[in-house]
């Protein structure tokens, strides 16, 4: 491979190949699809948070002009009892304000809508529980009766389905050994994943029993088998298309509408189509975990951290299933510790389940740490990025959760930070600014790609990972380092699950390490063909040709006085020389390289309303490499907003029935652009050796570090701390007058 | 949403007997304006069977008269054109502001006066600086034309007092004087594309002397309906409208507000950012008023 410095197509900025489609409107969505002859699908939902279903009777609906079938979870398999089986569609209990009933399939939407009202449930309402600290007390009403923590037999039922503890040293000794000691405990709300397009999809299933789906998703093969599972077929019996995705965010890993439009395409012989709107999304899909999180962190005069110990309790709604688990292994994993203790619960209450949401669990337990880390700071009066420097995991630390790093790049994004404009240029008087950094593993996973060359030398790319972020761009960028050929070249398709080999969904940050490593694969396999088709054509051994700036030569050394060919021409004589050349890679990706950040925010509070403005927010990121330096940002700028976003005024507003009293985009108040200054991003370089340009995920770290940022730097406005989120201005003019 | 019928009548008269028709034969009528309200409802609150009555082709609801004793201006000018109008923006610029801060830029292309204030929110924005501009809504009747002023006009969270087949045509304001000036502030936790949590409007006249002759104080969004709050006026007269006398005015407003908890604030939140809008849409009205002798 080529050195960074030499690089052709990695690193610059093209265009999308898929933002013409976009920009000019012919782009299809989830909702975008209709088929002849297609039905309607609605959902009834539950009008309480916690209710025993006594009986549902559908027959008033099926009466309706228009009305072809109505469901509840009578017509689904009953063996399966499954989480997500349940979820769908309720069983013997509603356990959450808006959980799905019963359906219909009616000739329109409206006729639908109208159908669902006539469903009669009779329901024998139940006290809800709302809290962690109402879940987790010892006589607490049970969302699941036959729930034991830890499946553990002998224990009575409980509301806490898991806990977990791991620990390294001796964290007692450790705090014996600290001159300053920081306890506190810290609250992060629900926050929605927010993405513009919500859930939608076609089903369709033939009297043979084949079925197909459209819809928008992250992955298309996980949707196979999820809707295969709850339907207790065999995920040969499906077929997944998936639509351009506008927004997923780790809310569309999951299944809610599909495996109900196929049993009500079953039921009706016809297409029916399913599609939330904005209300549903926000009562029964997604959210990320409510948590309560406690830190207690030493360190010595000099700043060296002694001991940390986290308690993390994570809401997983009526489902277990938190992110505790990846919660606690990221609290302290910017860190070299040598004592500490993490113990986390996973805890039912009577909320739509949680649905992972960009760095599932690690927003919610990091921002105490990284508060704790900062209070800390001013306690030692030390620079915050000192202080973290003093501390950094660099390679070779064992981190937290068990293996050692490779190259990681958490030491040189601090001494960026540090040498930044931003960062160096001290706030003005009024304006506050906090530190806080970010961390995610990202994963590898399974991934296929398939690359054709064109009679005419064009390179098309098909490969089974939902673009959410521009990741065919990506895609065809290291096709055309690895080939040799310019990107307008080529273009990148996402397939369906019929169409090219199995890939698991677009999540963990995957697809650019995972999914590029299988399309810079298949690259070099074409690459072997067309140095075959060469050596052929001039009579050498295939080991005497080599591939250089996109053309077969002769190795140096080797005597013969011929032209390269390059592989437009070897496309142009292909059937000639052995057929169509097809690559092909298939993996299962290991080494994705963990990802750091450095993040900045600075304030200023409108004392008076309680007001918090963002002046500049600033991100500095480890990418590995960038091989599409503008989608690094894109996801950089993004993940910090959302981050913002759930520091300052996102948060579920529950009333005391468990009712969400915000779904609405009105009143659950993603920022706006006006909102937000420019998020200023700088990409470090510290290359995954598991990659071959370097490639590190980046998607799901950006939206970690900017809570405590923000609750940084509202402390440093204020002197003195507000621990819990969000930052909006009712809770921070109270928190004012109250240290008045 | 195909579930309406529409019209669109061009006389008061017909507009009248339009809407006489419709209660006649039992069916139900709406008044449509800009539409930003109303159509967002059939989607989110109720979507039954209605008439249209559009009455964007009105002479009267879209004219704007600026007479030398009142500015006259029709219900159903939107705010976007509102705002290109220089005369007005010098005359009333509190009263514009509070126009231009519903929704965006595209909102603003249809979003009427009228339509804010016969939507009847406690929030809607336009309404406290219609007030404190003591604006007095004209009404077309049956029998004729009936005047209401608009401190008067809503009664309860989405409820006026327009009765039958009655219908705002447009207002009447008395020509801001020399030394007067008028300021609306609302508070929402971001910048655009939100609904007041708190909104306070002020008008002051200031004599040669600096000292203030006439003062009103309108609040919104802290209470069932929009307020007029008297003794906050008065609290501002005789006073050059300074910090002292602003923050009086602004413990009336406090105490006159009679807010509840909701998803978008708290009692305590509201009472006391009431006051803090009361005093600084005072300075701003002050300021105006005095640049303006
Ligand atoms: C995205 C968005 C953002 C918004 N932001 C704001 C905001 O920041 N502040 C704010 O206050 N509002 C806001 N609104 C609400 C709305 O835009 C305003 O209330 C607007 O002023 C309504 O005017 P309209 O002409 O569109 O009224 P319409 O929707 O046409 O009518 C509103 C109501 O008044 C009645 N009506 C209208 N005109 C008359 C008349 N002349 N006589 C009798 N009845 C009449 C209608 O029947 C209807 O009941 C927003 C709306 C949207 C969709």
């Amino acid at each position: 491979m080529a050195d960074a410095a030499n690089y052709k197509a990695i690193g610059t900025r093209p265009i999308r190949p898929d933002g013409i489609e976009k920009v000019t409107g012919r782009a299809n969505f989830g909702a975008d699809l209709n088929l002849p002859d297609m039905l309607h699908g609605k959902v009834l939902r539950s009008p309480h948070a916690h209710a025993r279903i006594k009986r549902i009777d559908l027959s008033k609906a099926l009466a309706v002009d228009g009305v072809y079938a109505a469901v509840s979870s009578a017509d689904f398999p009953q063996e399966v009892t499954s989480s997500l089986s349940i979820n769908i569609l309720a069983r013997d209990k509603a356990l959450y304000h808006g959980h799905a009933i019963a359906a219909v399939a009616a000739r329109t939407p409206r006729i639908a809508e109208e159908a669902i009202e006539l469903i009669e449930v009779e329901y024998e309402v139940l006290a809800p529980v709302l809290s962690l600290d109402e879940a987790m007390q010892e006589n607490a009403t049970l969302v699941n009766e036959h729930l034991r923590t830890n499946d553990e037999e002998s224990a009575p039922p409980s509301n806490i389905a898991s806990t977990q503890k791991f620990e390294r040293g001796d964290v007692q000794k450790g705090f014996d050994e600290a001159d300053v000691i920081v306890e506190e405990a810290f609250r992060v709300p629900s926050a929605h994943q927010g993405y513009i397009e919500p859930h939608a999809c076609v089903a369709t299933s033939n009297p043979g029993g084949r079925v197909t789906i459209w819809c928008t998703t992250q992955g298309p093969f996980e949707v196979r088998s999820a809707t295969a599972g709850v339907l207790a077929k065999t995920v040969s019996d499906i077929k997944v298309i998936p639509s351009e995705i506008g927004g997923g965010f780790g809310g569309k890993t999951v299944v809610y509408l599909e495996p109900v439009a196929v049993r009500l395409s079953e039921l009706t012989g016809k297409p029916v189509k399913m599609v939330m709107n904005r209300e549903e999304v926000f009562r029964a899909t997604g959210p990320a975990s409510a948590t309560l999180c406690k830190i207690k962190v030493g360190a010595t005069k000099d700043g060296r951290i002694t001991a940390a110990q986290a308690w993390l309790a994570y809401e997983a709604g009526a489902f277990p299933g938190s992110p505790v688990g990846p919660g606690a292994m990221s609290v302290f994993a910017p860190y070299d510790l040598e004592n500490f203790l993490v113990e986390g619960y996973d805890v039912l209450v009577n909320k739509p389940k949680v649905a992972a949401y960009r760095a599932p669990g690690a927003p919610q337990s990091m921002h105490a740490m990284e508060c704790a880390i900062d209070e800390l700071a001013q306690r030692l009066d030390m620079d915050p990025i000192d202080l973290r420097l003093k501390n950094a995991a660099k390679e070779g630390t064992v981190a937290p959760y068990g293996p050692k790093f490779p190259p990681i790049g958490l030491v040189k994004c601090l001494e960026a930070a540090k040498r930044h404009p931003n960062y160096a240029t001290k706030p003005e008087e009024g304006v506050g600014r906090g530190v806080a950094v970010g961390f995610w593993f990202n994963i590898g996973m399974q991934s296929s790609a398939e690359v054709c060359v064109a009679e005419d030398g064009a390179v098309s790319i098909m490969e089974g990972s939902p673009d959410i972020g521009g990741s065919r761009a990506s895609m065809c960028l290291m096709a055309a380092e690895t080939l040799g050929v310019p990107y307008e070249t080529i273009n990148a398709h996402v397939g369906d699950t019929e169409s090219t080999g199995f890939c698991n969904l677009t999540g963990g940050s995957r697809t650019t390490f995972a999914t590029g490593l299988a399309v810079v694969k298949a690259c070099e396999d074409v690459i072997a063909q067309c140095k075959a088709r060469a050596a052929l054509t001039w009579e050498l051994d295939v080991d005497q040709v080599e591939w250089q700036d996109g053309r077969a030569v002769p190795k140096p050394g080797v005597n013969i006085d011929v032209d390269p060919l390059s592989l437009a021409e070897i496309a142009k004589t292909m059937s000639r020389t052995g057929g169509p050349l097809l690559g092909r890679a298939s993996l299962n990706a290991q080494g994705a390289g963990a990802c750091f950040s450095v993040n900045w925010t600075d304030v200023i509070i409108d004392r008076e309303t309680g007001k918090v403005d963002v002046k500049a927010f600033t991100a500095v990121q480890d990418a590995g490499r960038a091989i599409h330096p503008a989608y690094v940002e894109g996801q950089m700028q993004g993940g910090a907003v959302q981050g913002l976003g759930w520091a300052l005024n996102e948060e579920y507003i529950y009333d005391g029935n468990g009712v969400v009293e915000n779904a609405s985009f009105l009143d659950y108040r993603v920022p706006v652009a006006s909102d937000m200054p420019m998020i200023d991003c700088e990409i470090i370089e510290v290359p995954n050796p598991s990659h071959p340009y370097g490639v590190r995920g980046v998607g799901e770290t950006p939206i970690v570090a900017p809570l405590a940022a923000t609750s940084n730097a509202v402390r440093d406005v204020l002197g003195f701390r507000i621990n819990d989120l969000p930052l909006s201005p009712p809770n921070v003019l109270a928190a004012i007058d109250a240290a008045e | 949403m195909s579930n309406f019928g529409y019209v669109a009548p061009t006389t008061v008269e017909e507009t009248l007997s339009v809407l006489k028709r419709a209660t006649d034969q039992g069916q139900r009528a709406q008044i449509l304006a800009g539409g930003t309200d109303v159509i967002v409802q059939m989607r989110s609150v109720d979507n039954s069977h209605r008439l249209f009555v559009d009455i964007k082709a009105l002479r009267e609801t879209n004219e704007v008269l600026i007479e030398e004793e009142q500015v006259y201006i029709g219900a159903a000018i939107p705010s976007g054109v509102l705002n290109e109008n220089a005369t007005l923006k010098t005359l009333l610029p509190g009263l514009l502001e509070s126009a231009d801060l519903i929704g965006s830029t595209q909102i603003q292309g249809r979003a009427s006066i009228g339509g804010n204030l016969c939507n009847s929110s406690p929030a809607g924005d336009t309404i406290p600086a219609l007030i404190a501009n003591a604006a007095i809504c004209v009404i077309a009747t049956s029998e004729g034309i009936r005047t209401v002023p608009v401190e008067n006009f809503v009664t309860g969270v989405g409820r006026n007092c327009l009765v039958g087949n009655e219908f705002l045509l447009g207002f009447q304001i008395p020509r801001p004087s020399t030394g007067t000036g008028d300021a609306y502030l609302r508070f929402i936790p971001r910048t655009e594309m939100d609904i007041a949590v708190v909104g306070a409007a002020v008008a002051v006249t200031l004599g040669q002397d600096g000292i203030c002759s006439h003062a009103r104080v309108a609040i919104g969004a802290v209470a069932p309906t929009p307020l007029l709050v008297d003794a906050a006026g008065v609290a501002l007269v005789d006073t050059p409208v300074d910090e002292e006398a602003l923050r009086r005015a602004a413990q009336i407003c406090s105490d006159a507000s009679q807010p509840i908890t909701d998803k978008r604030g708290t009692i305590e939140y509201r009472r006391k950012v009431v006051g803090v809008l009361c005093r600084r849409a005072g300075a701003i009205a002050r300021d105006r008023a005095l640049s303006n002798q």
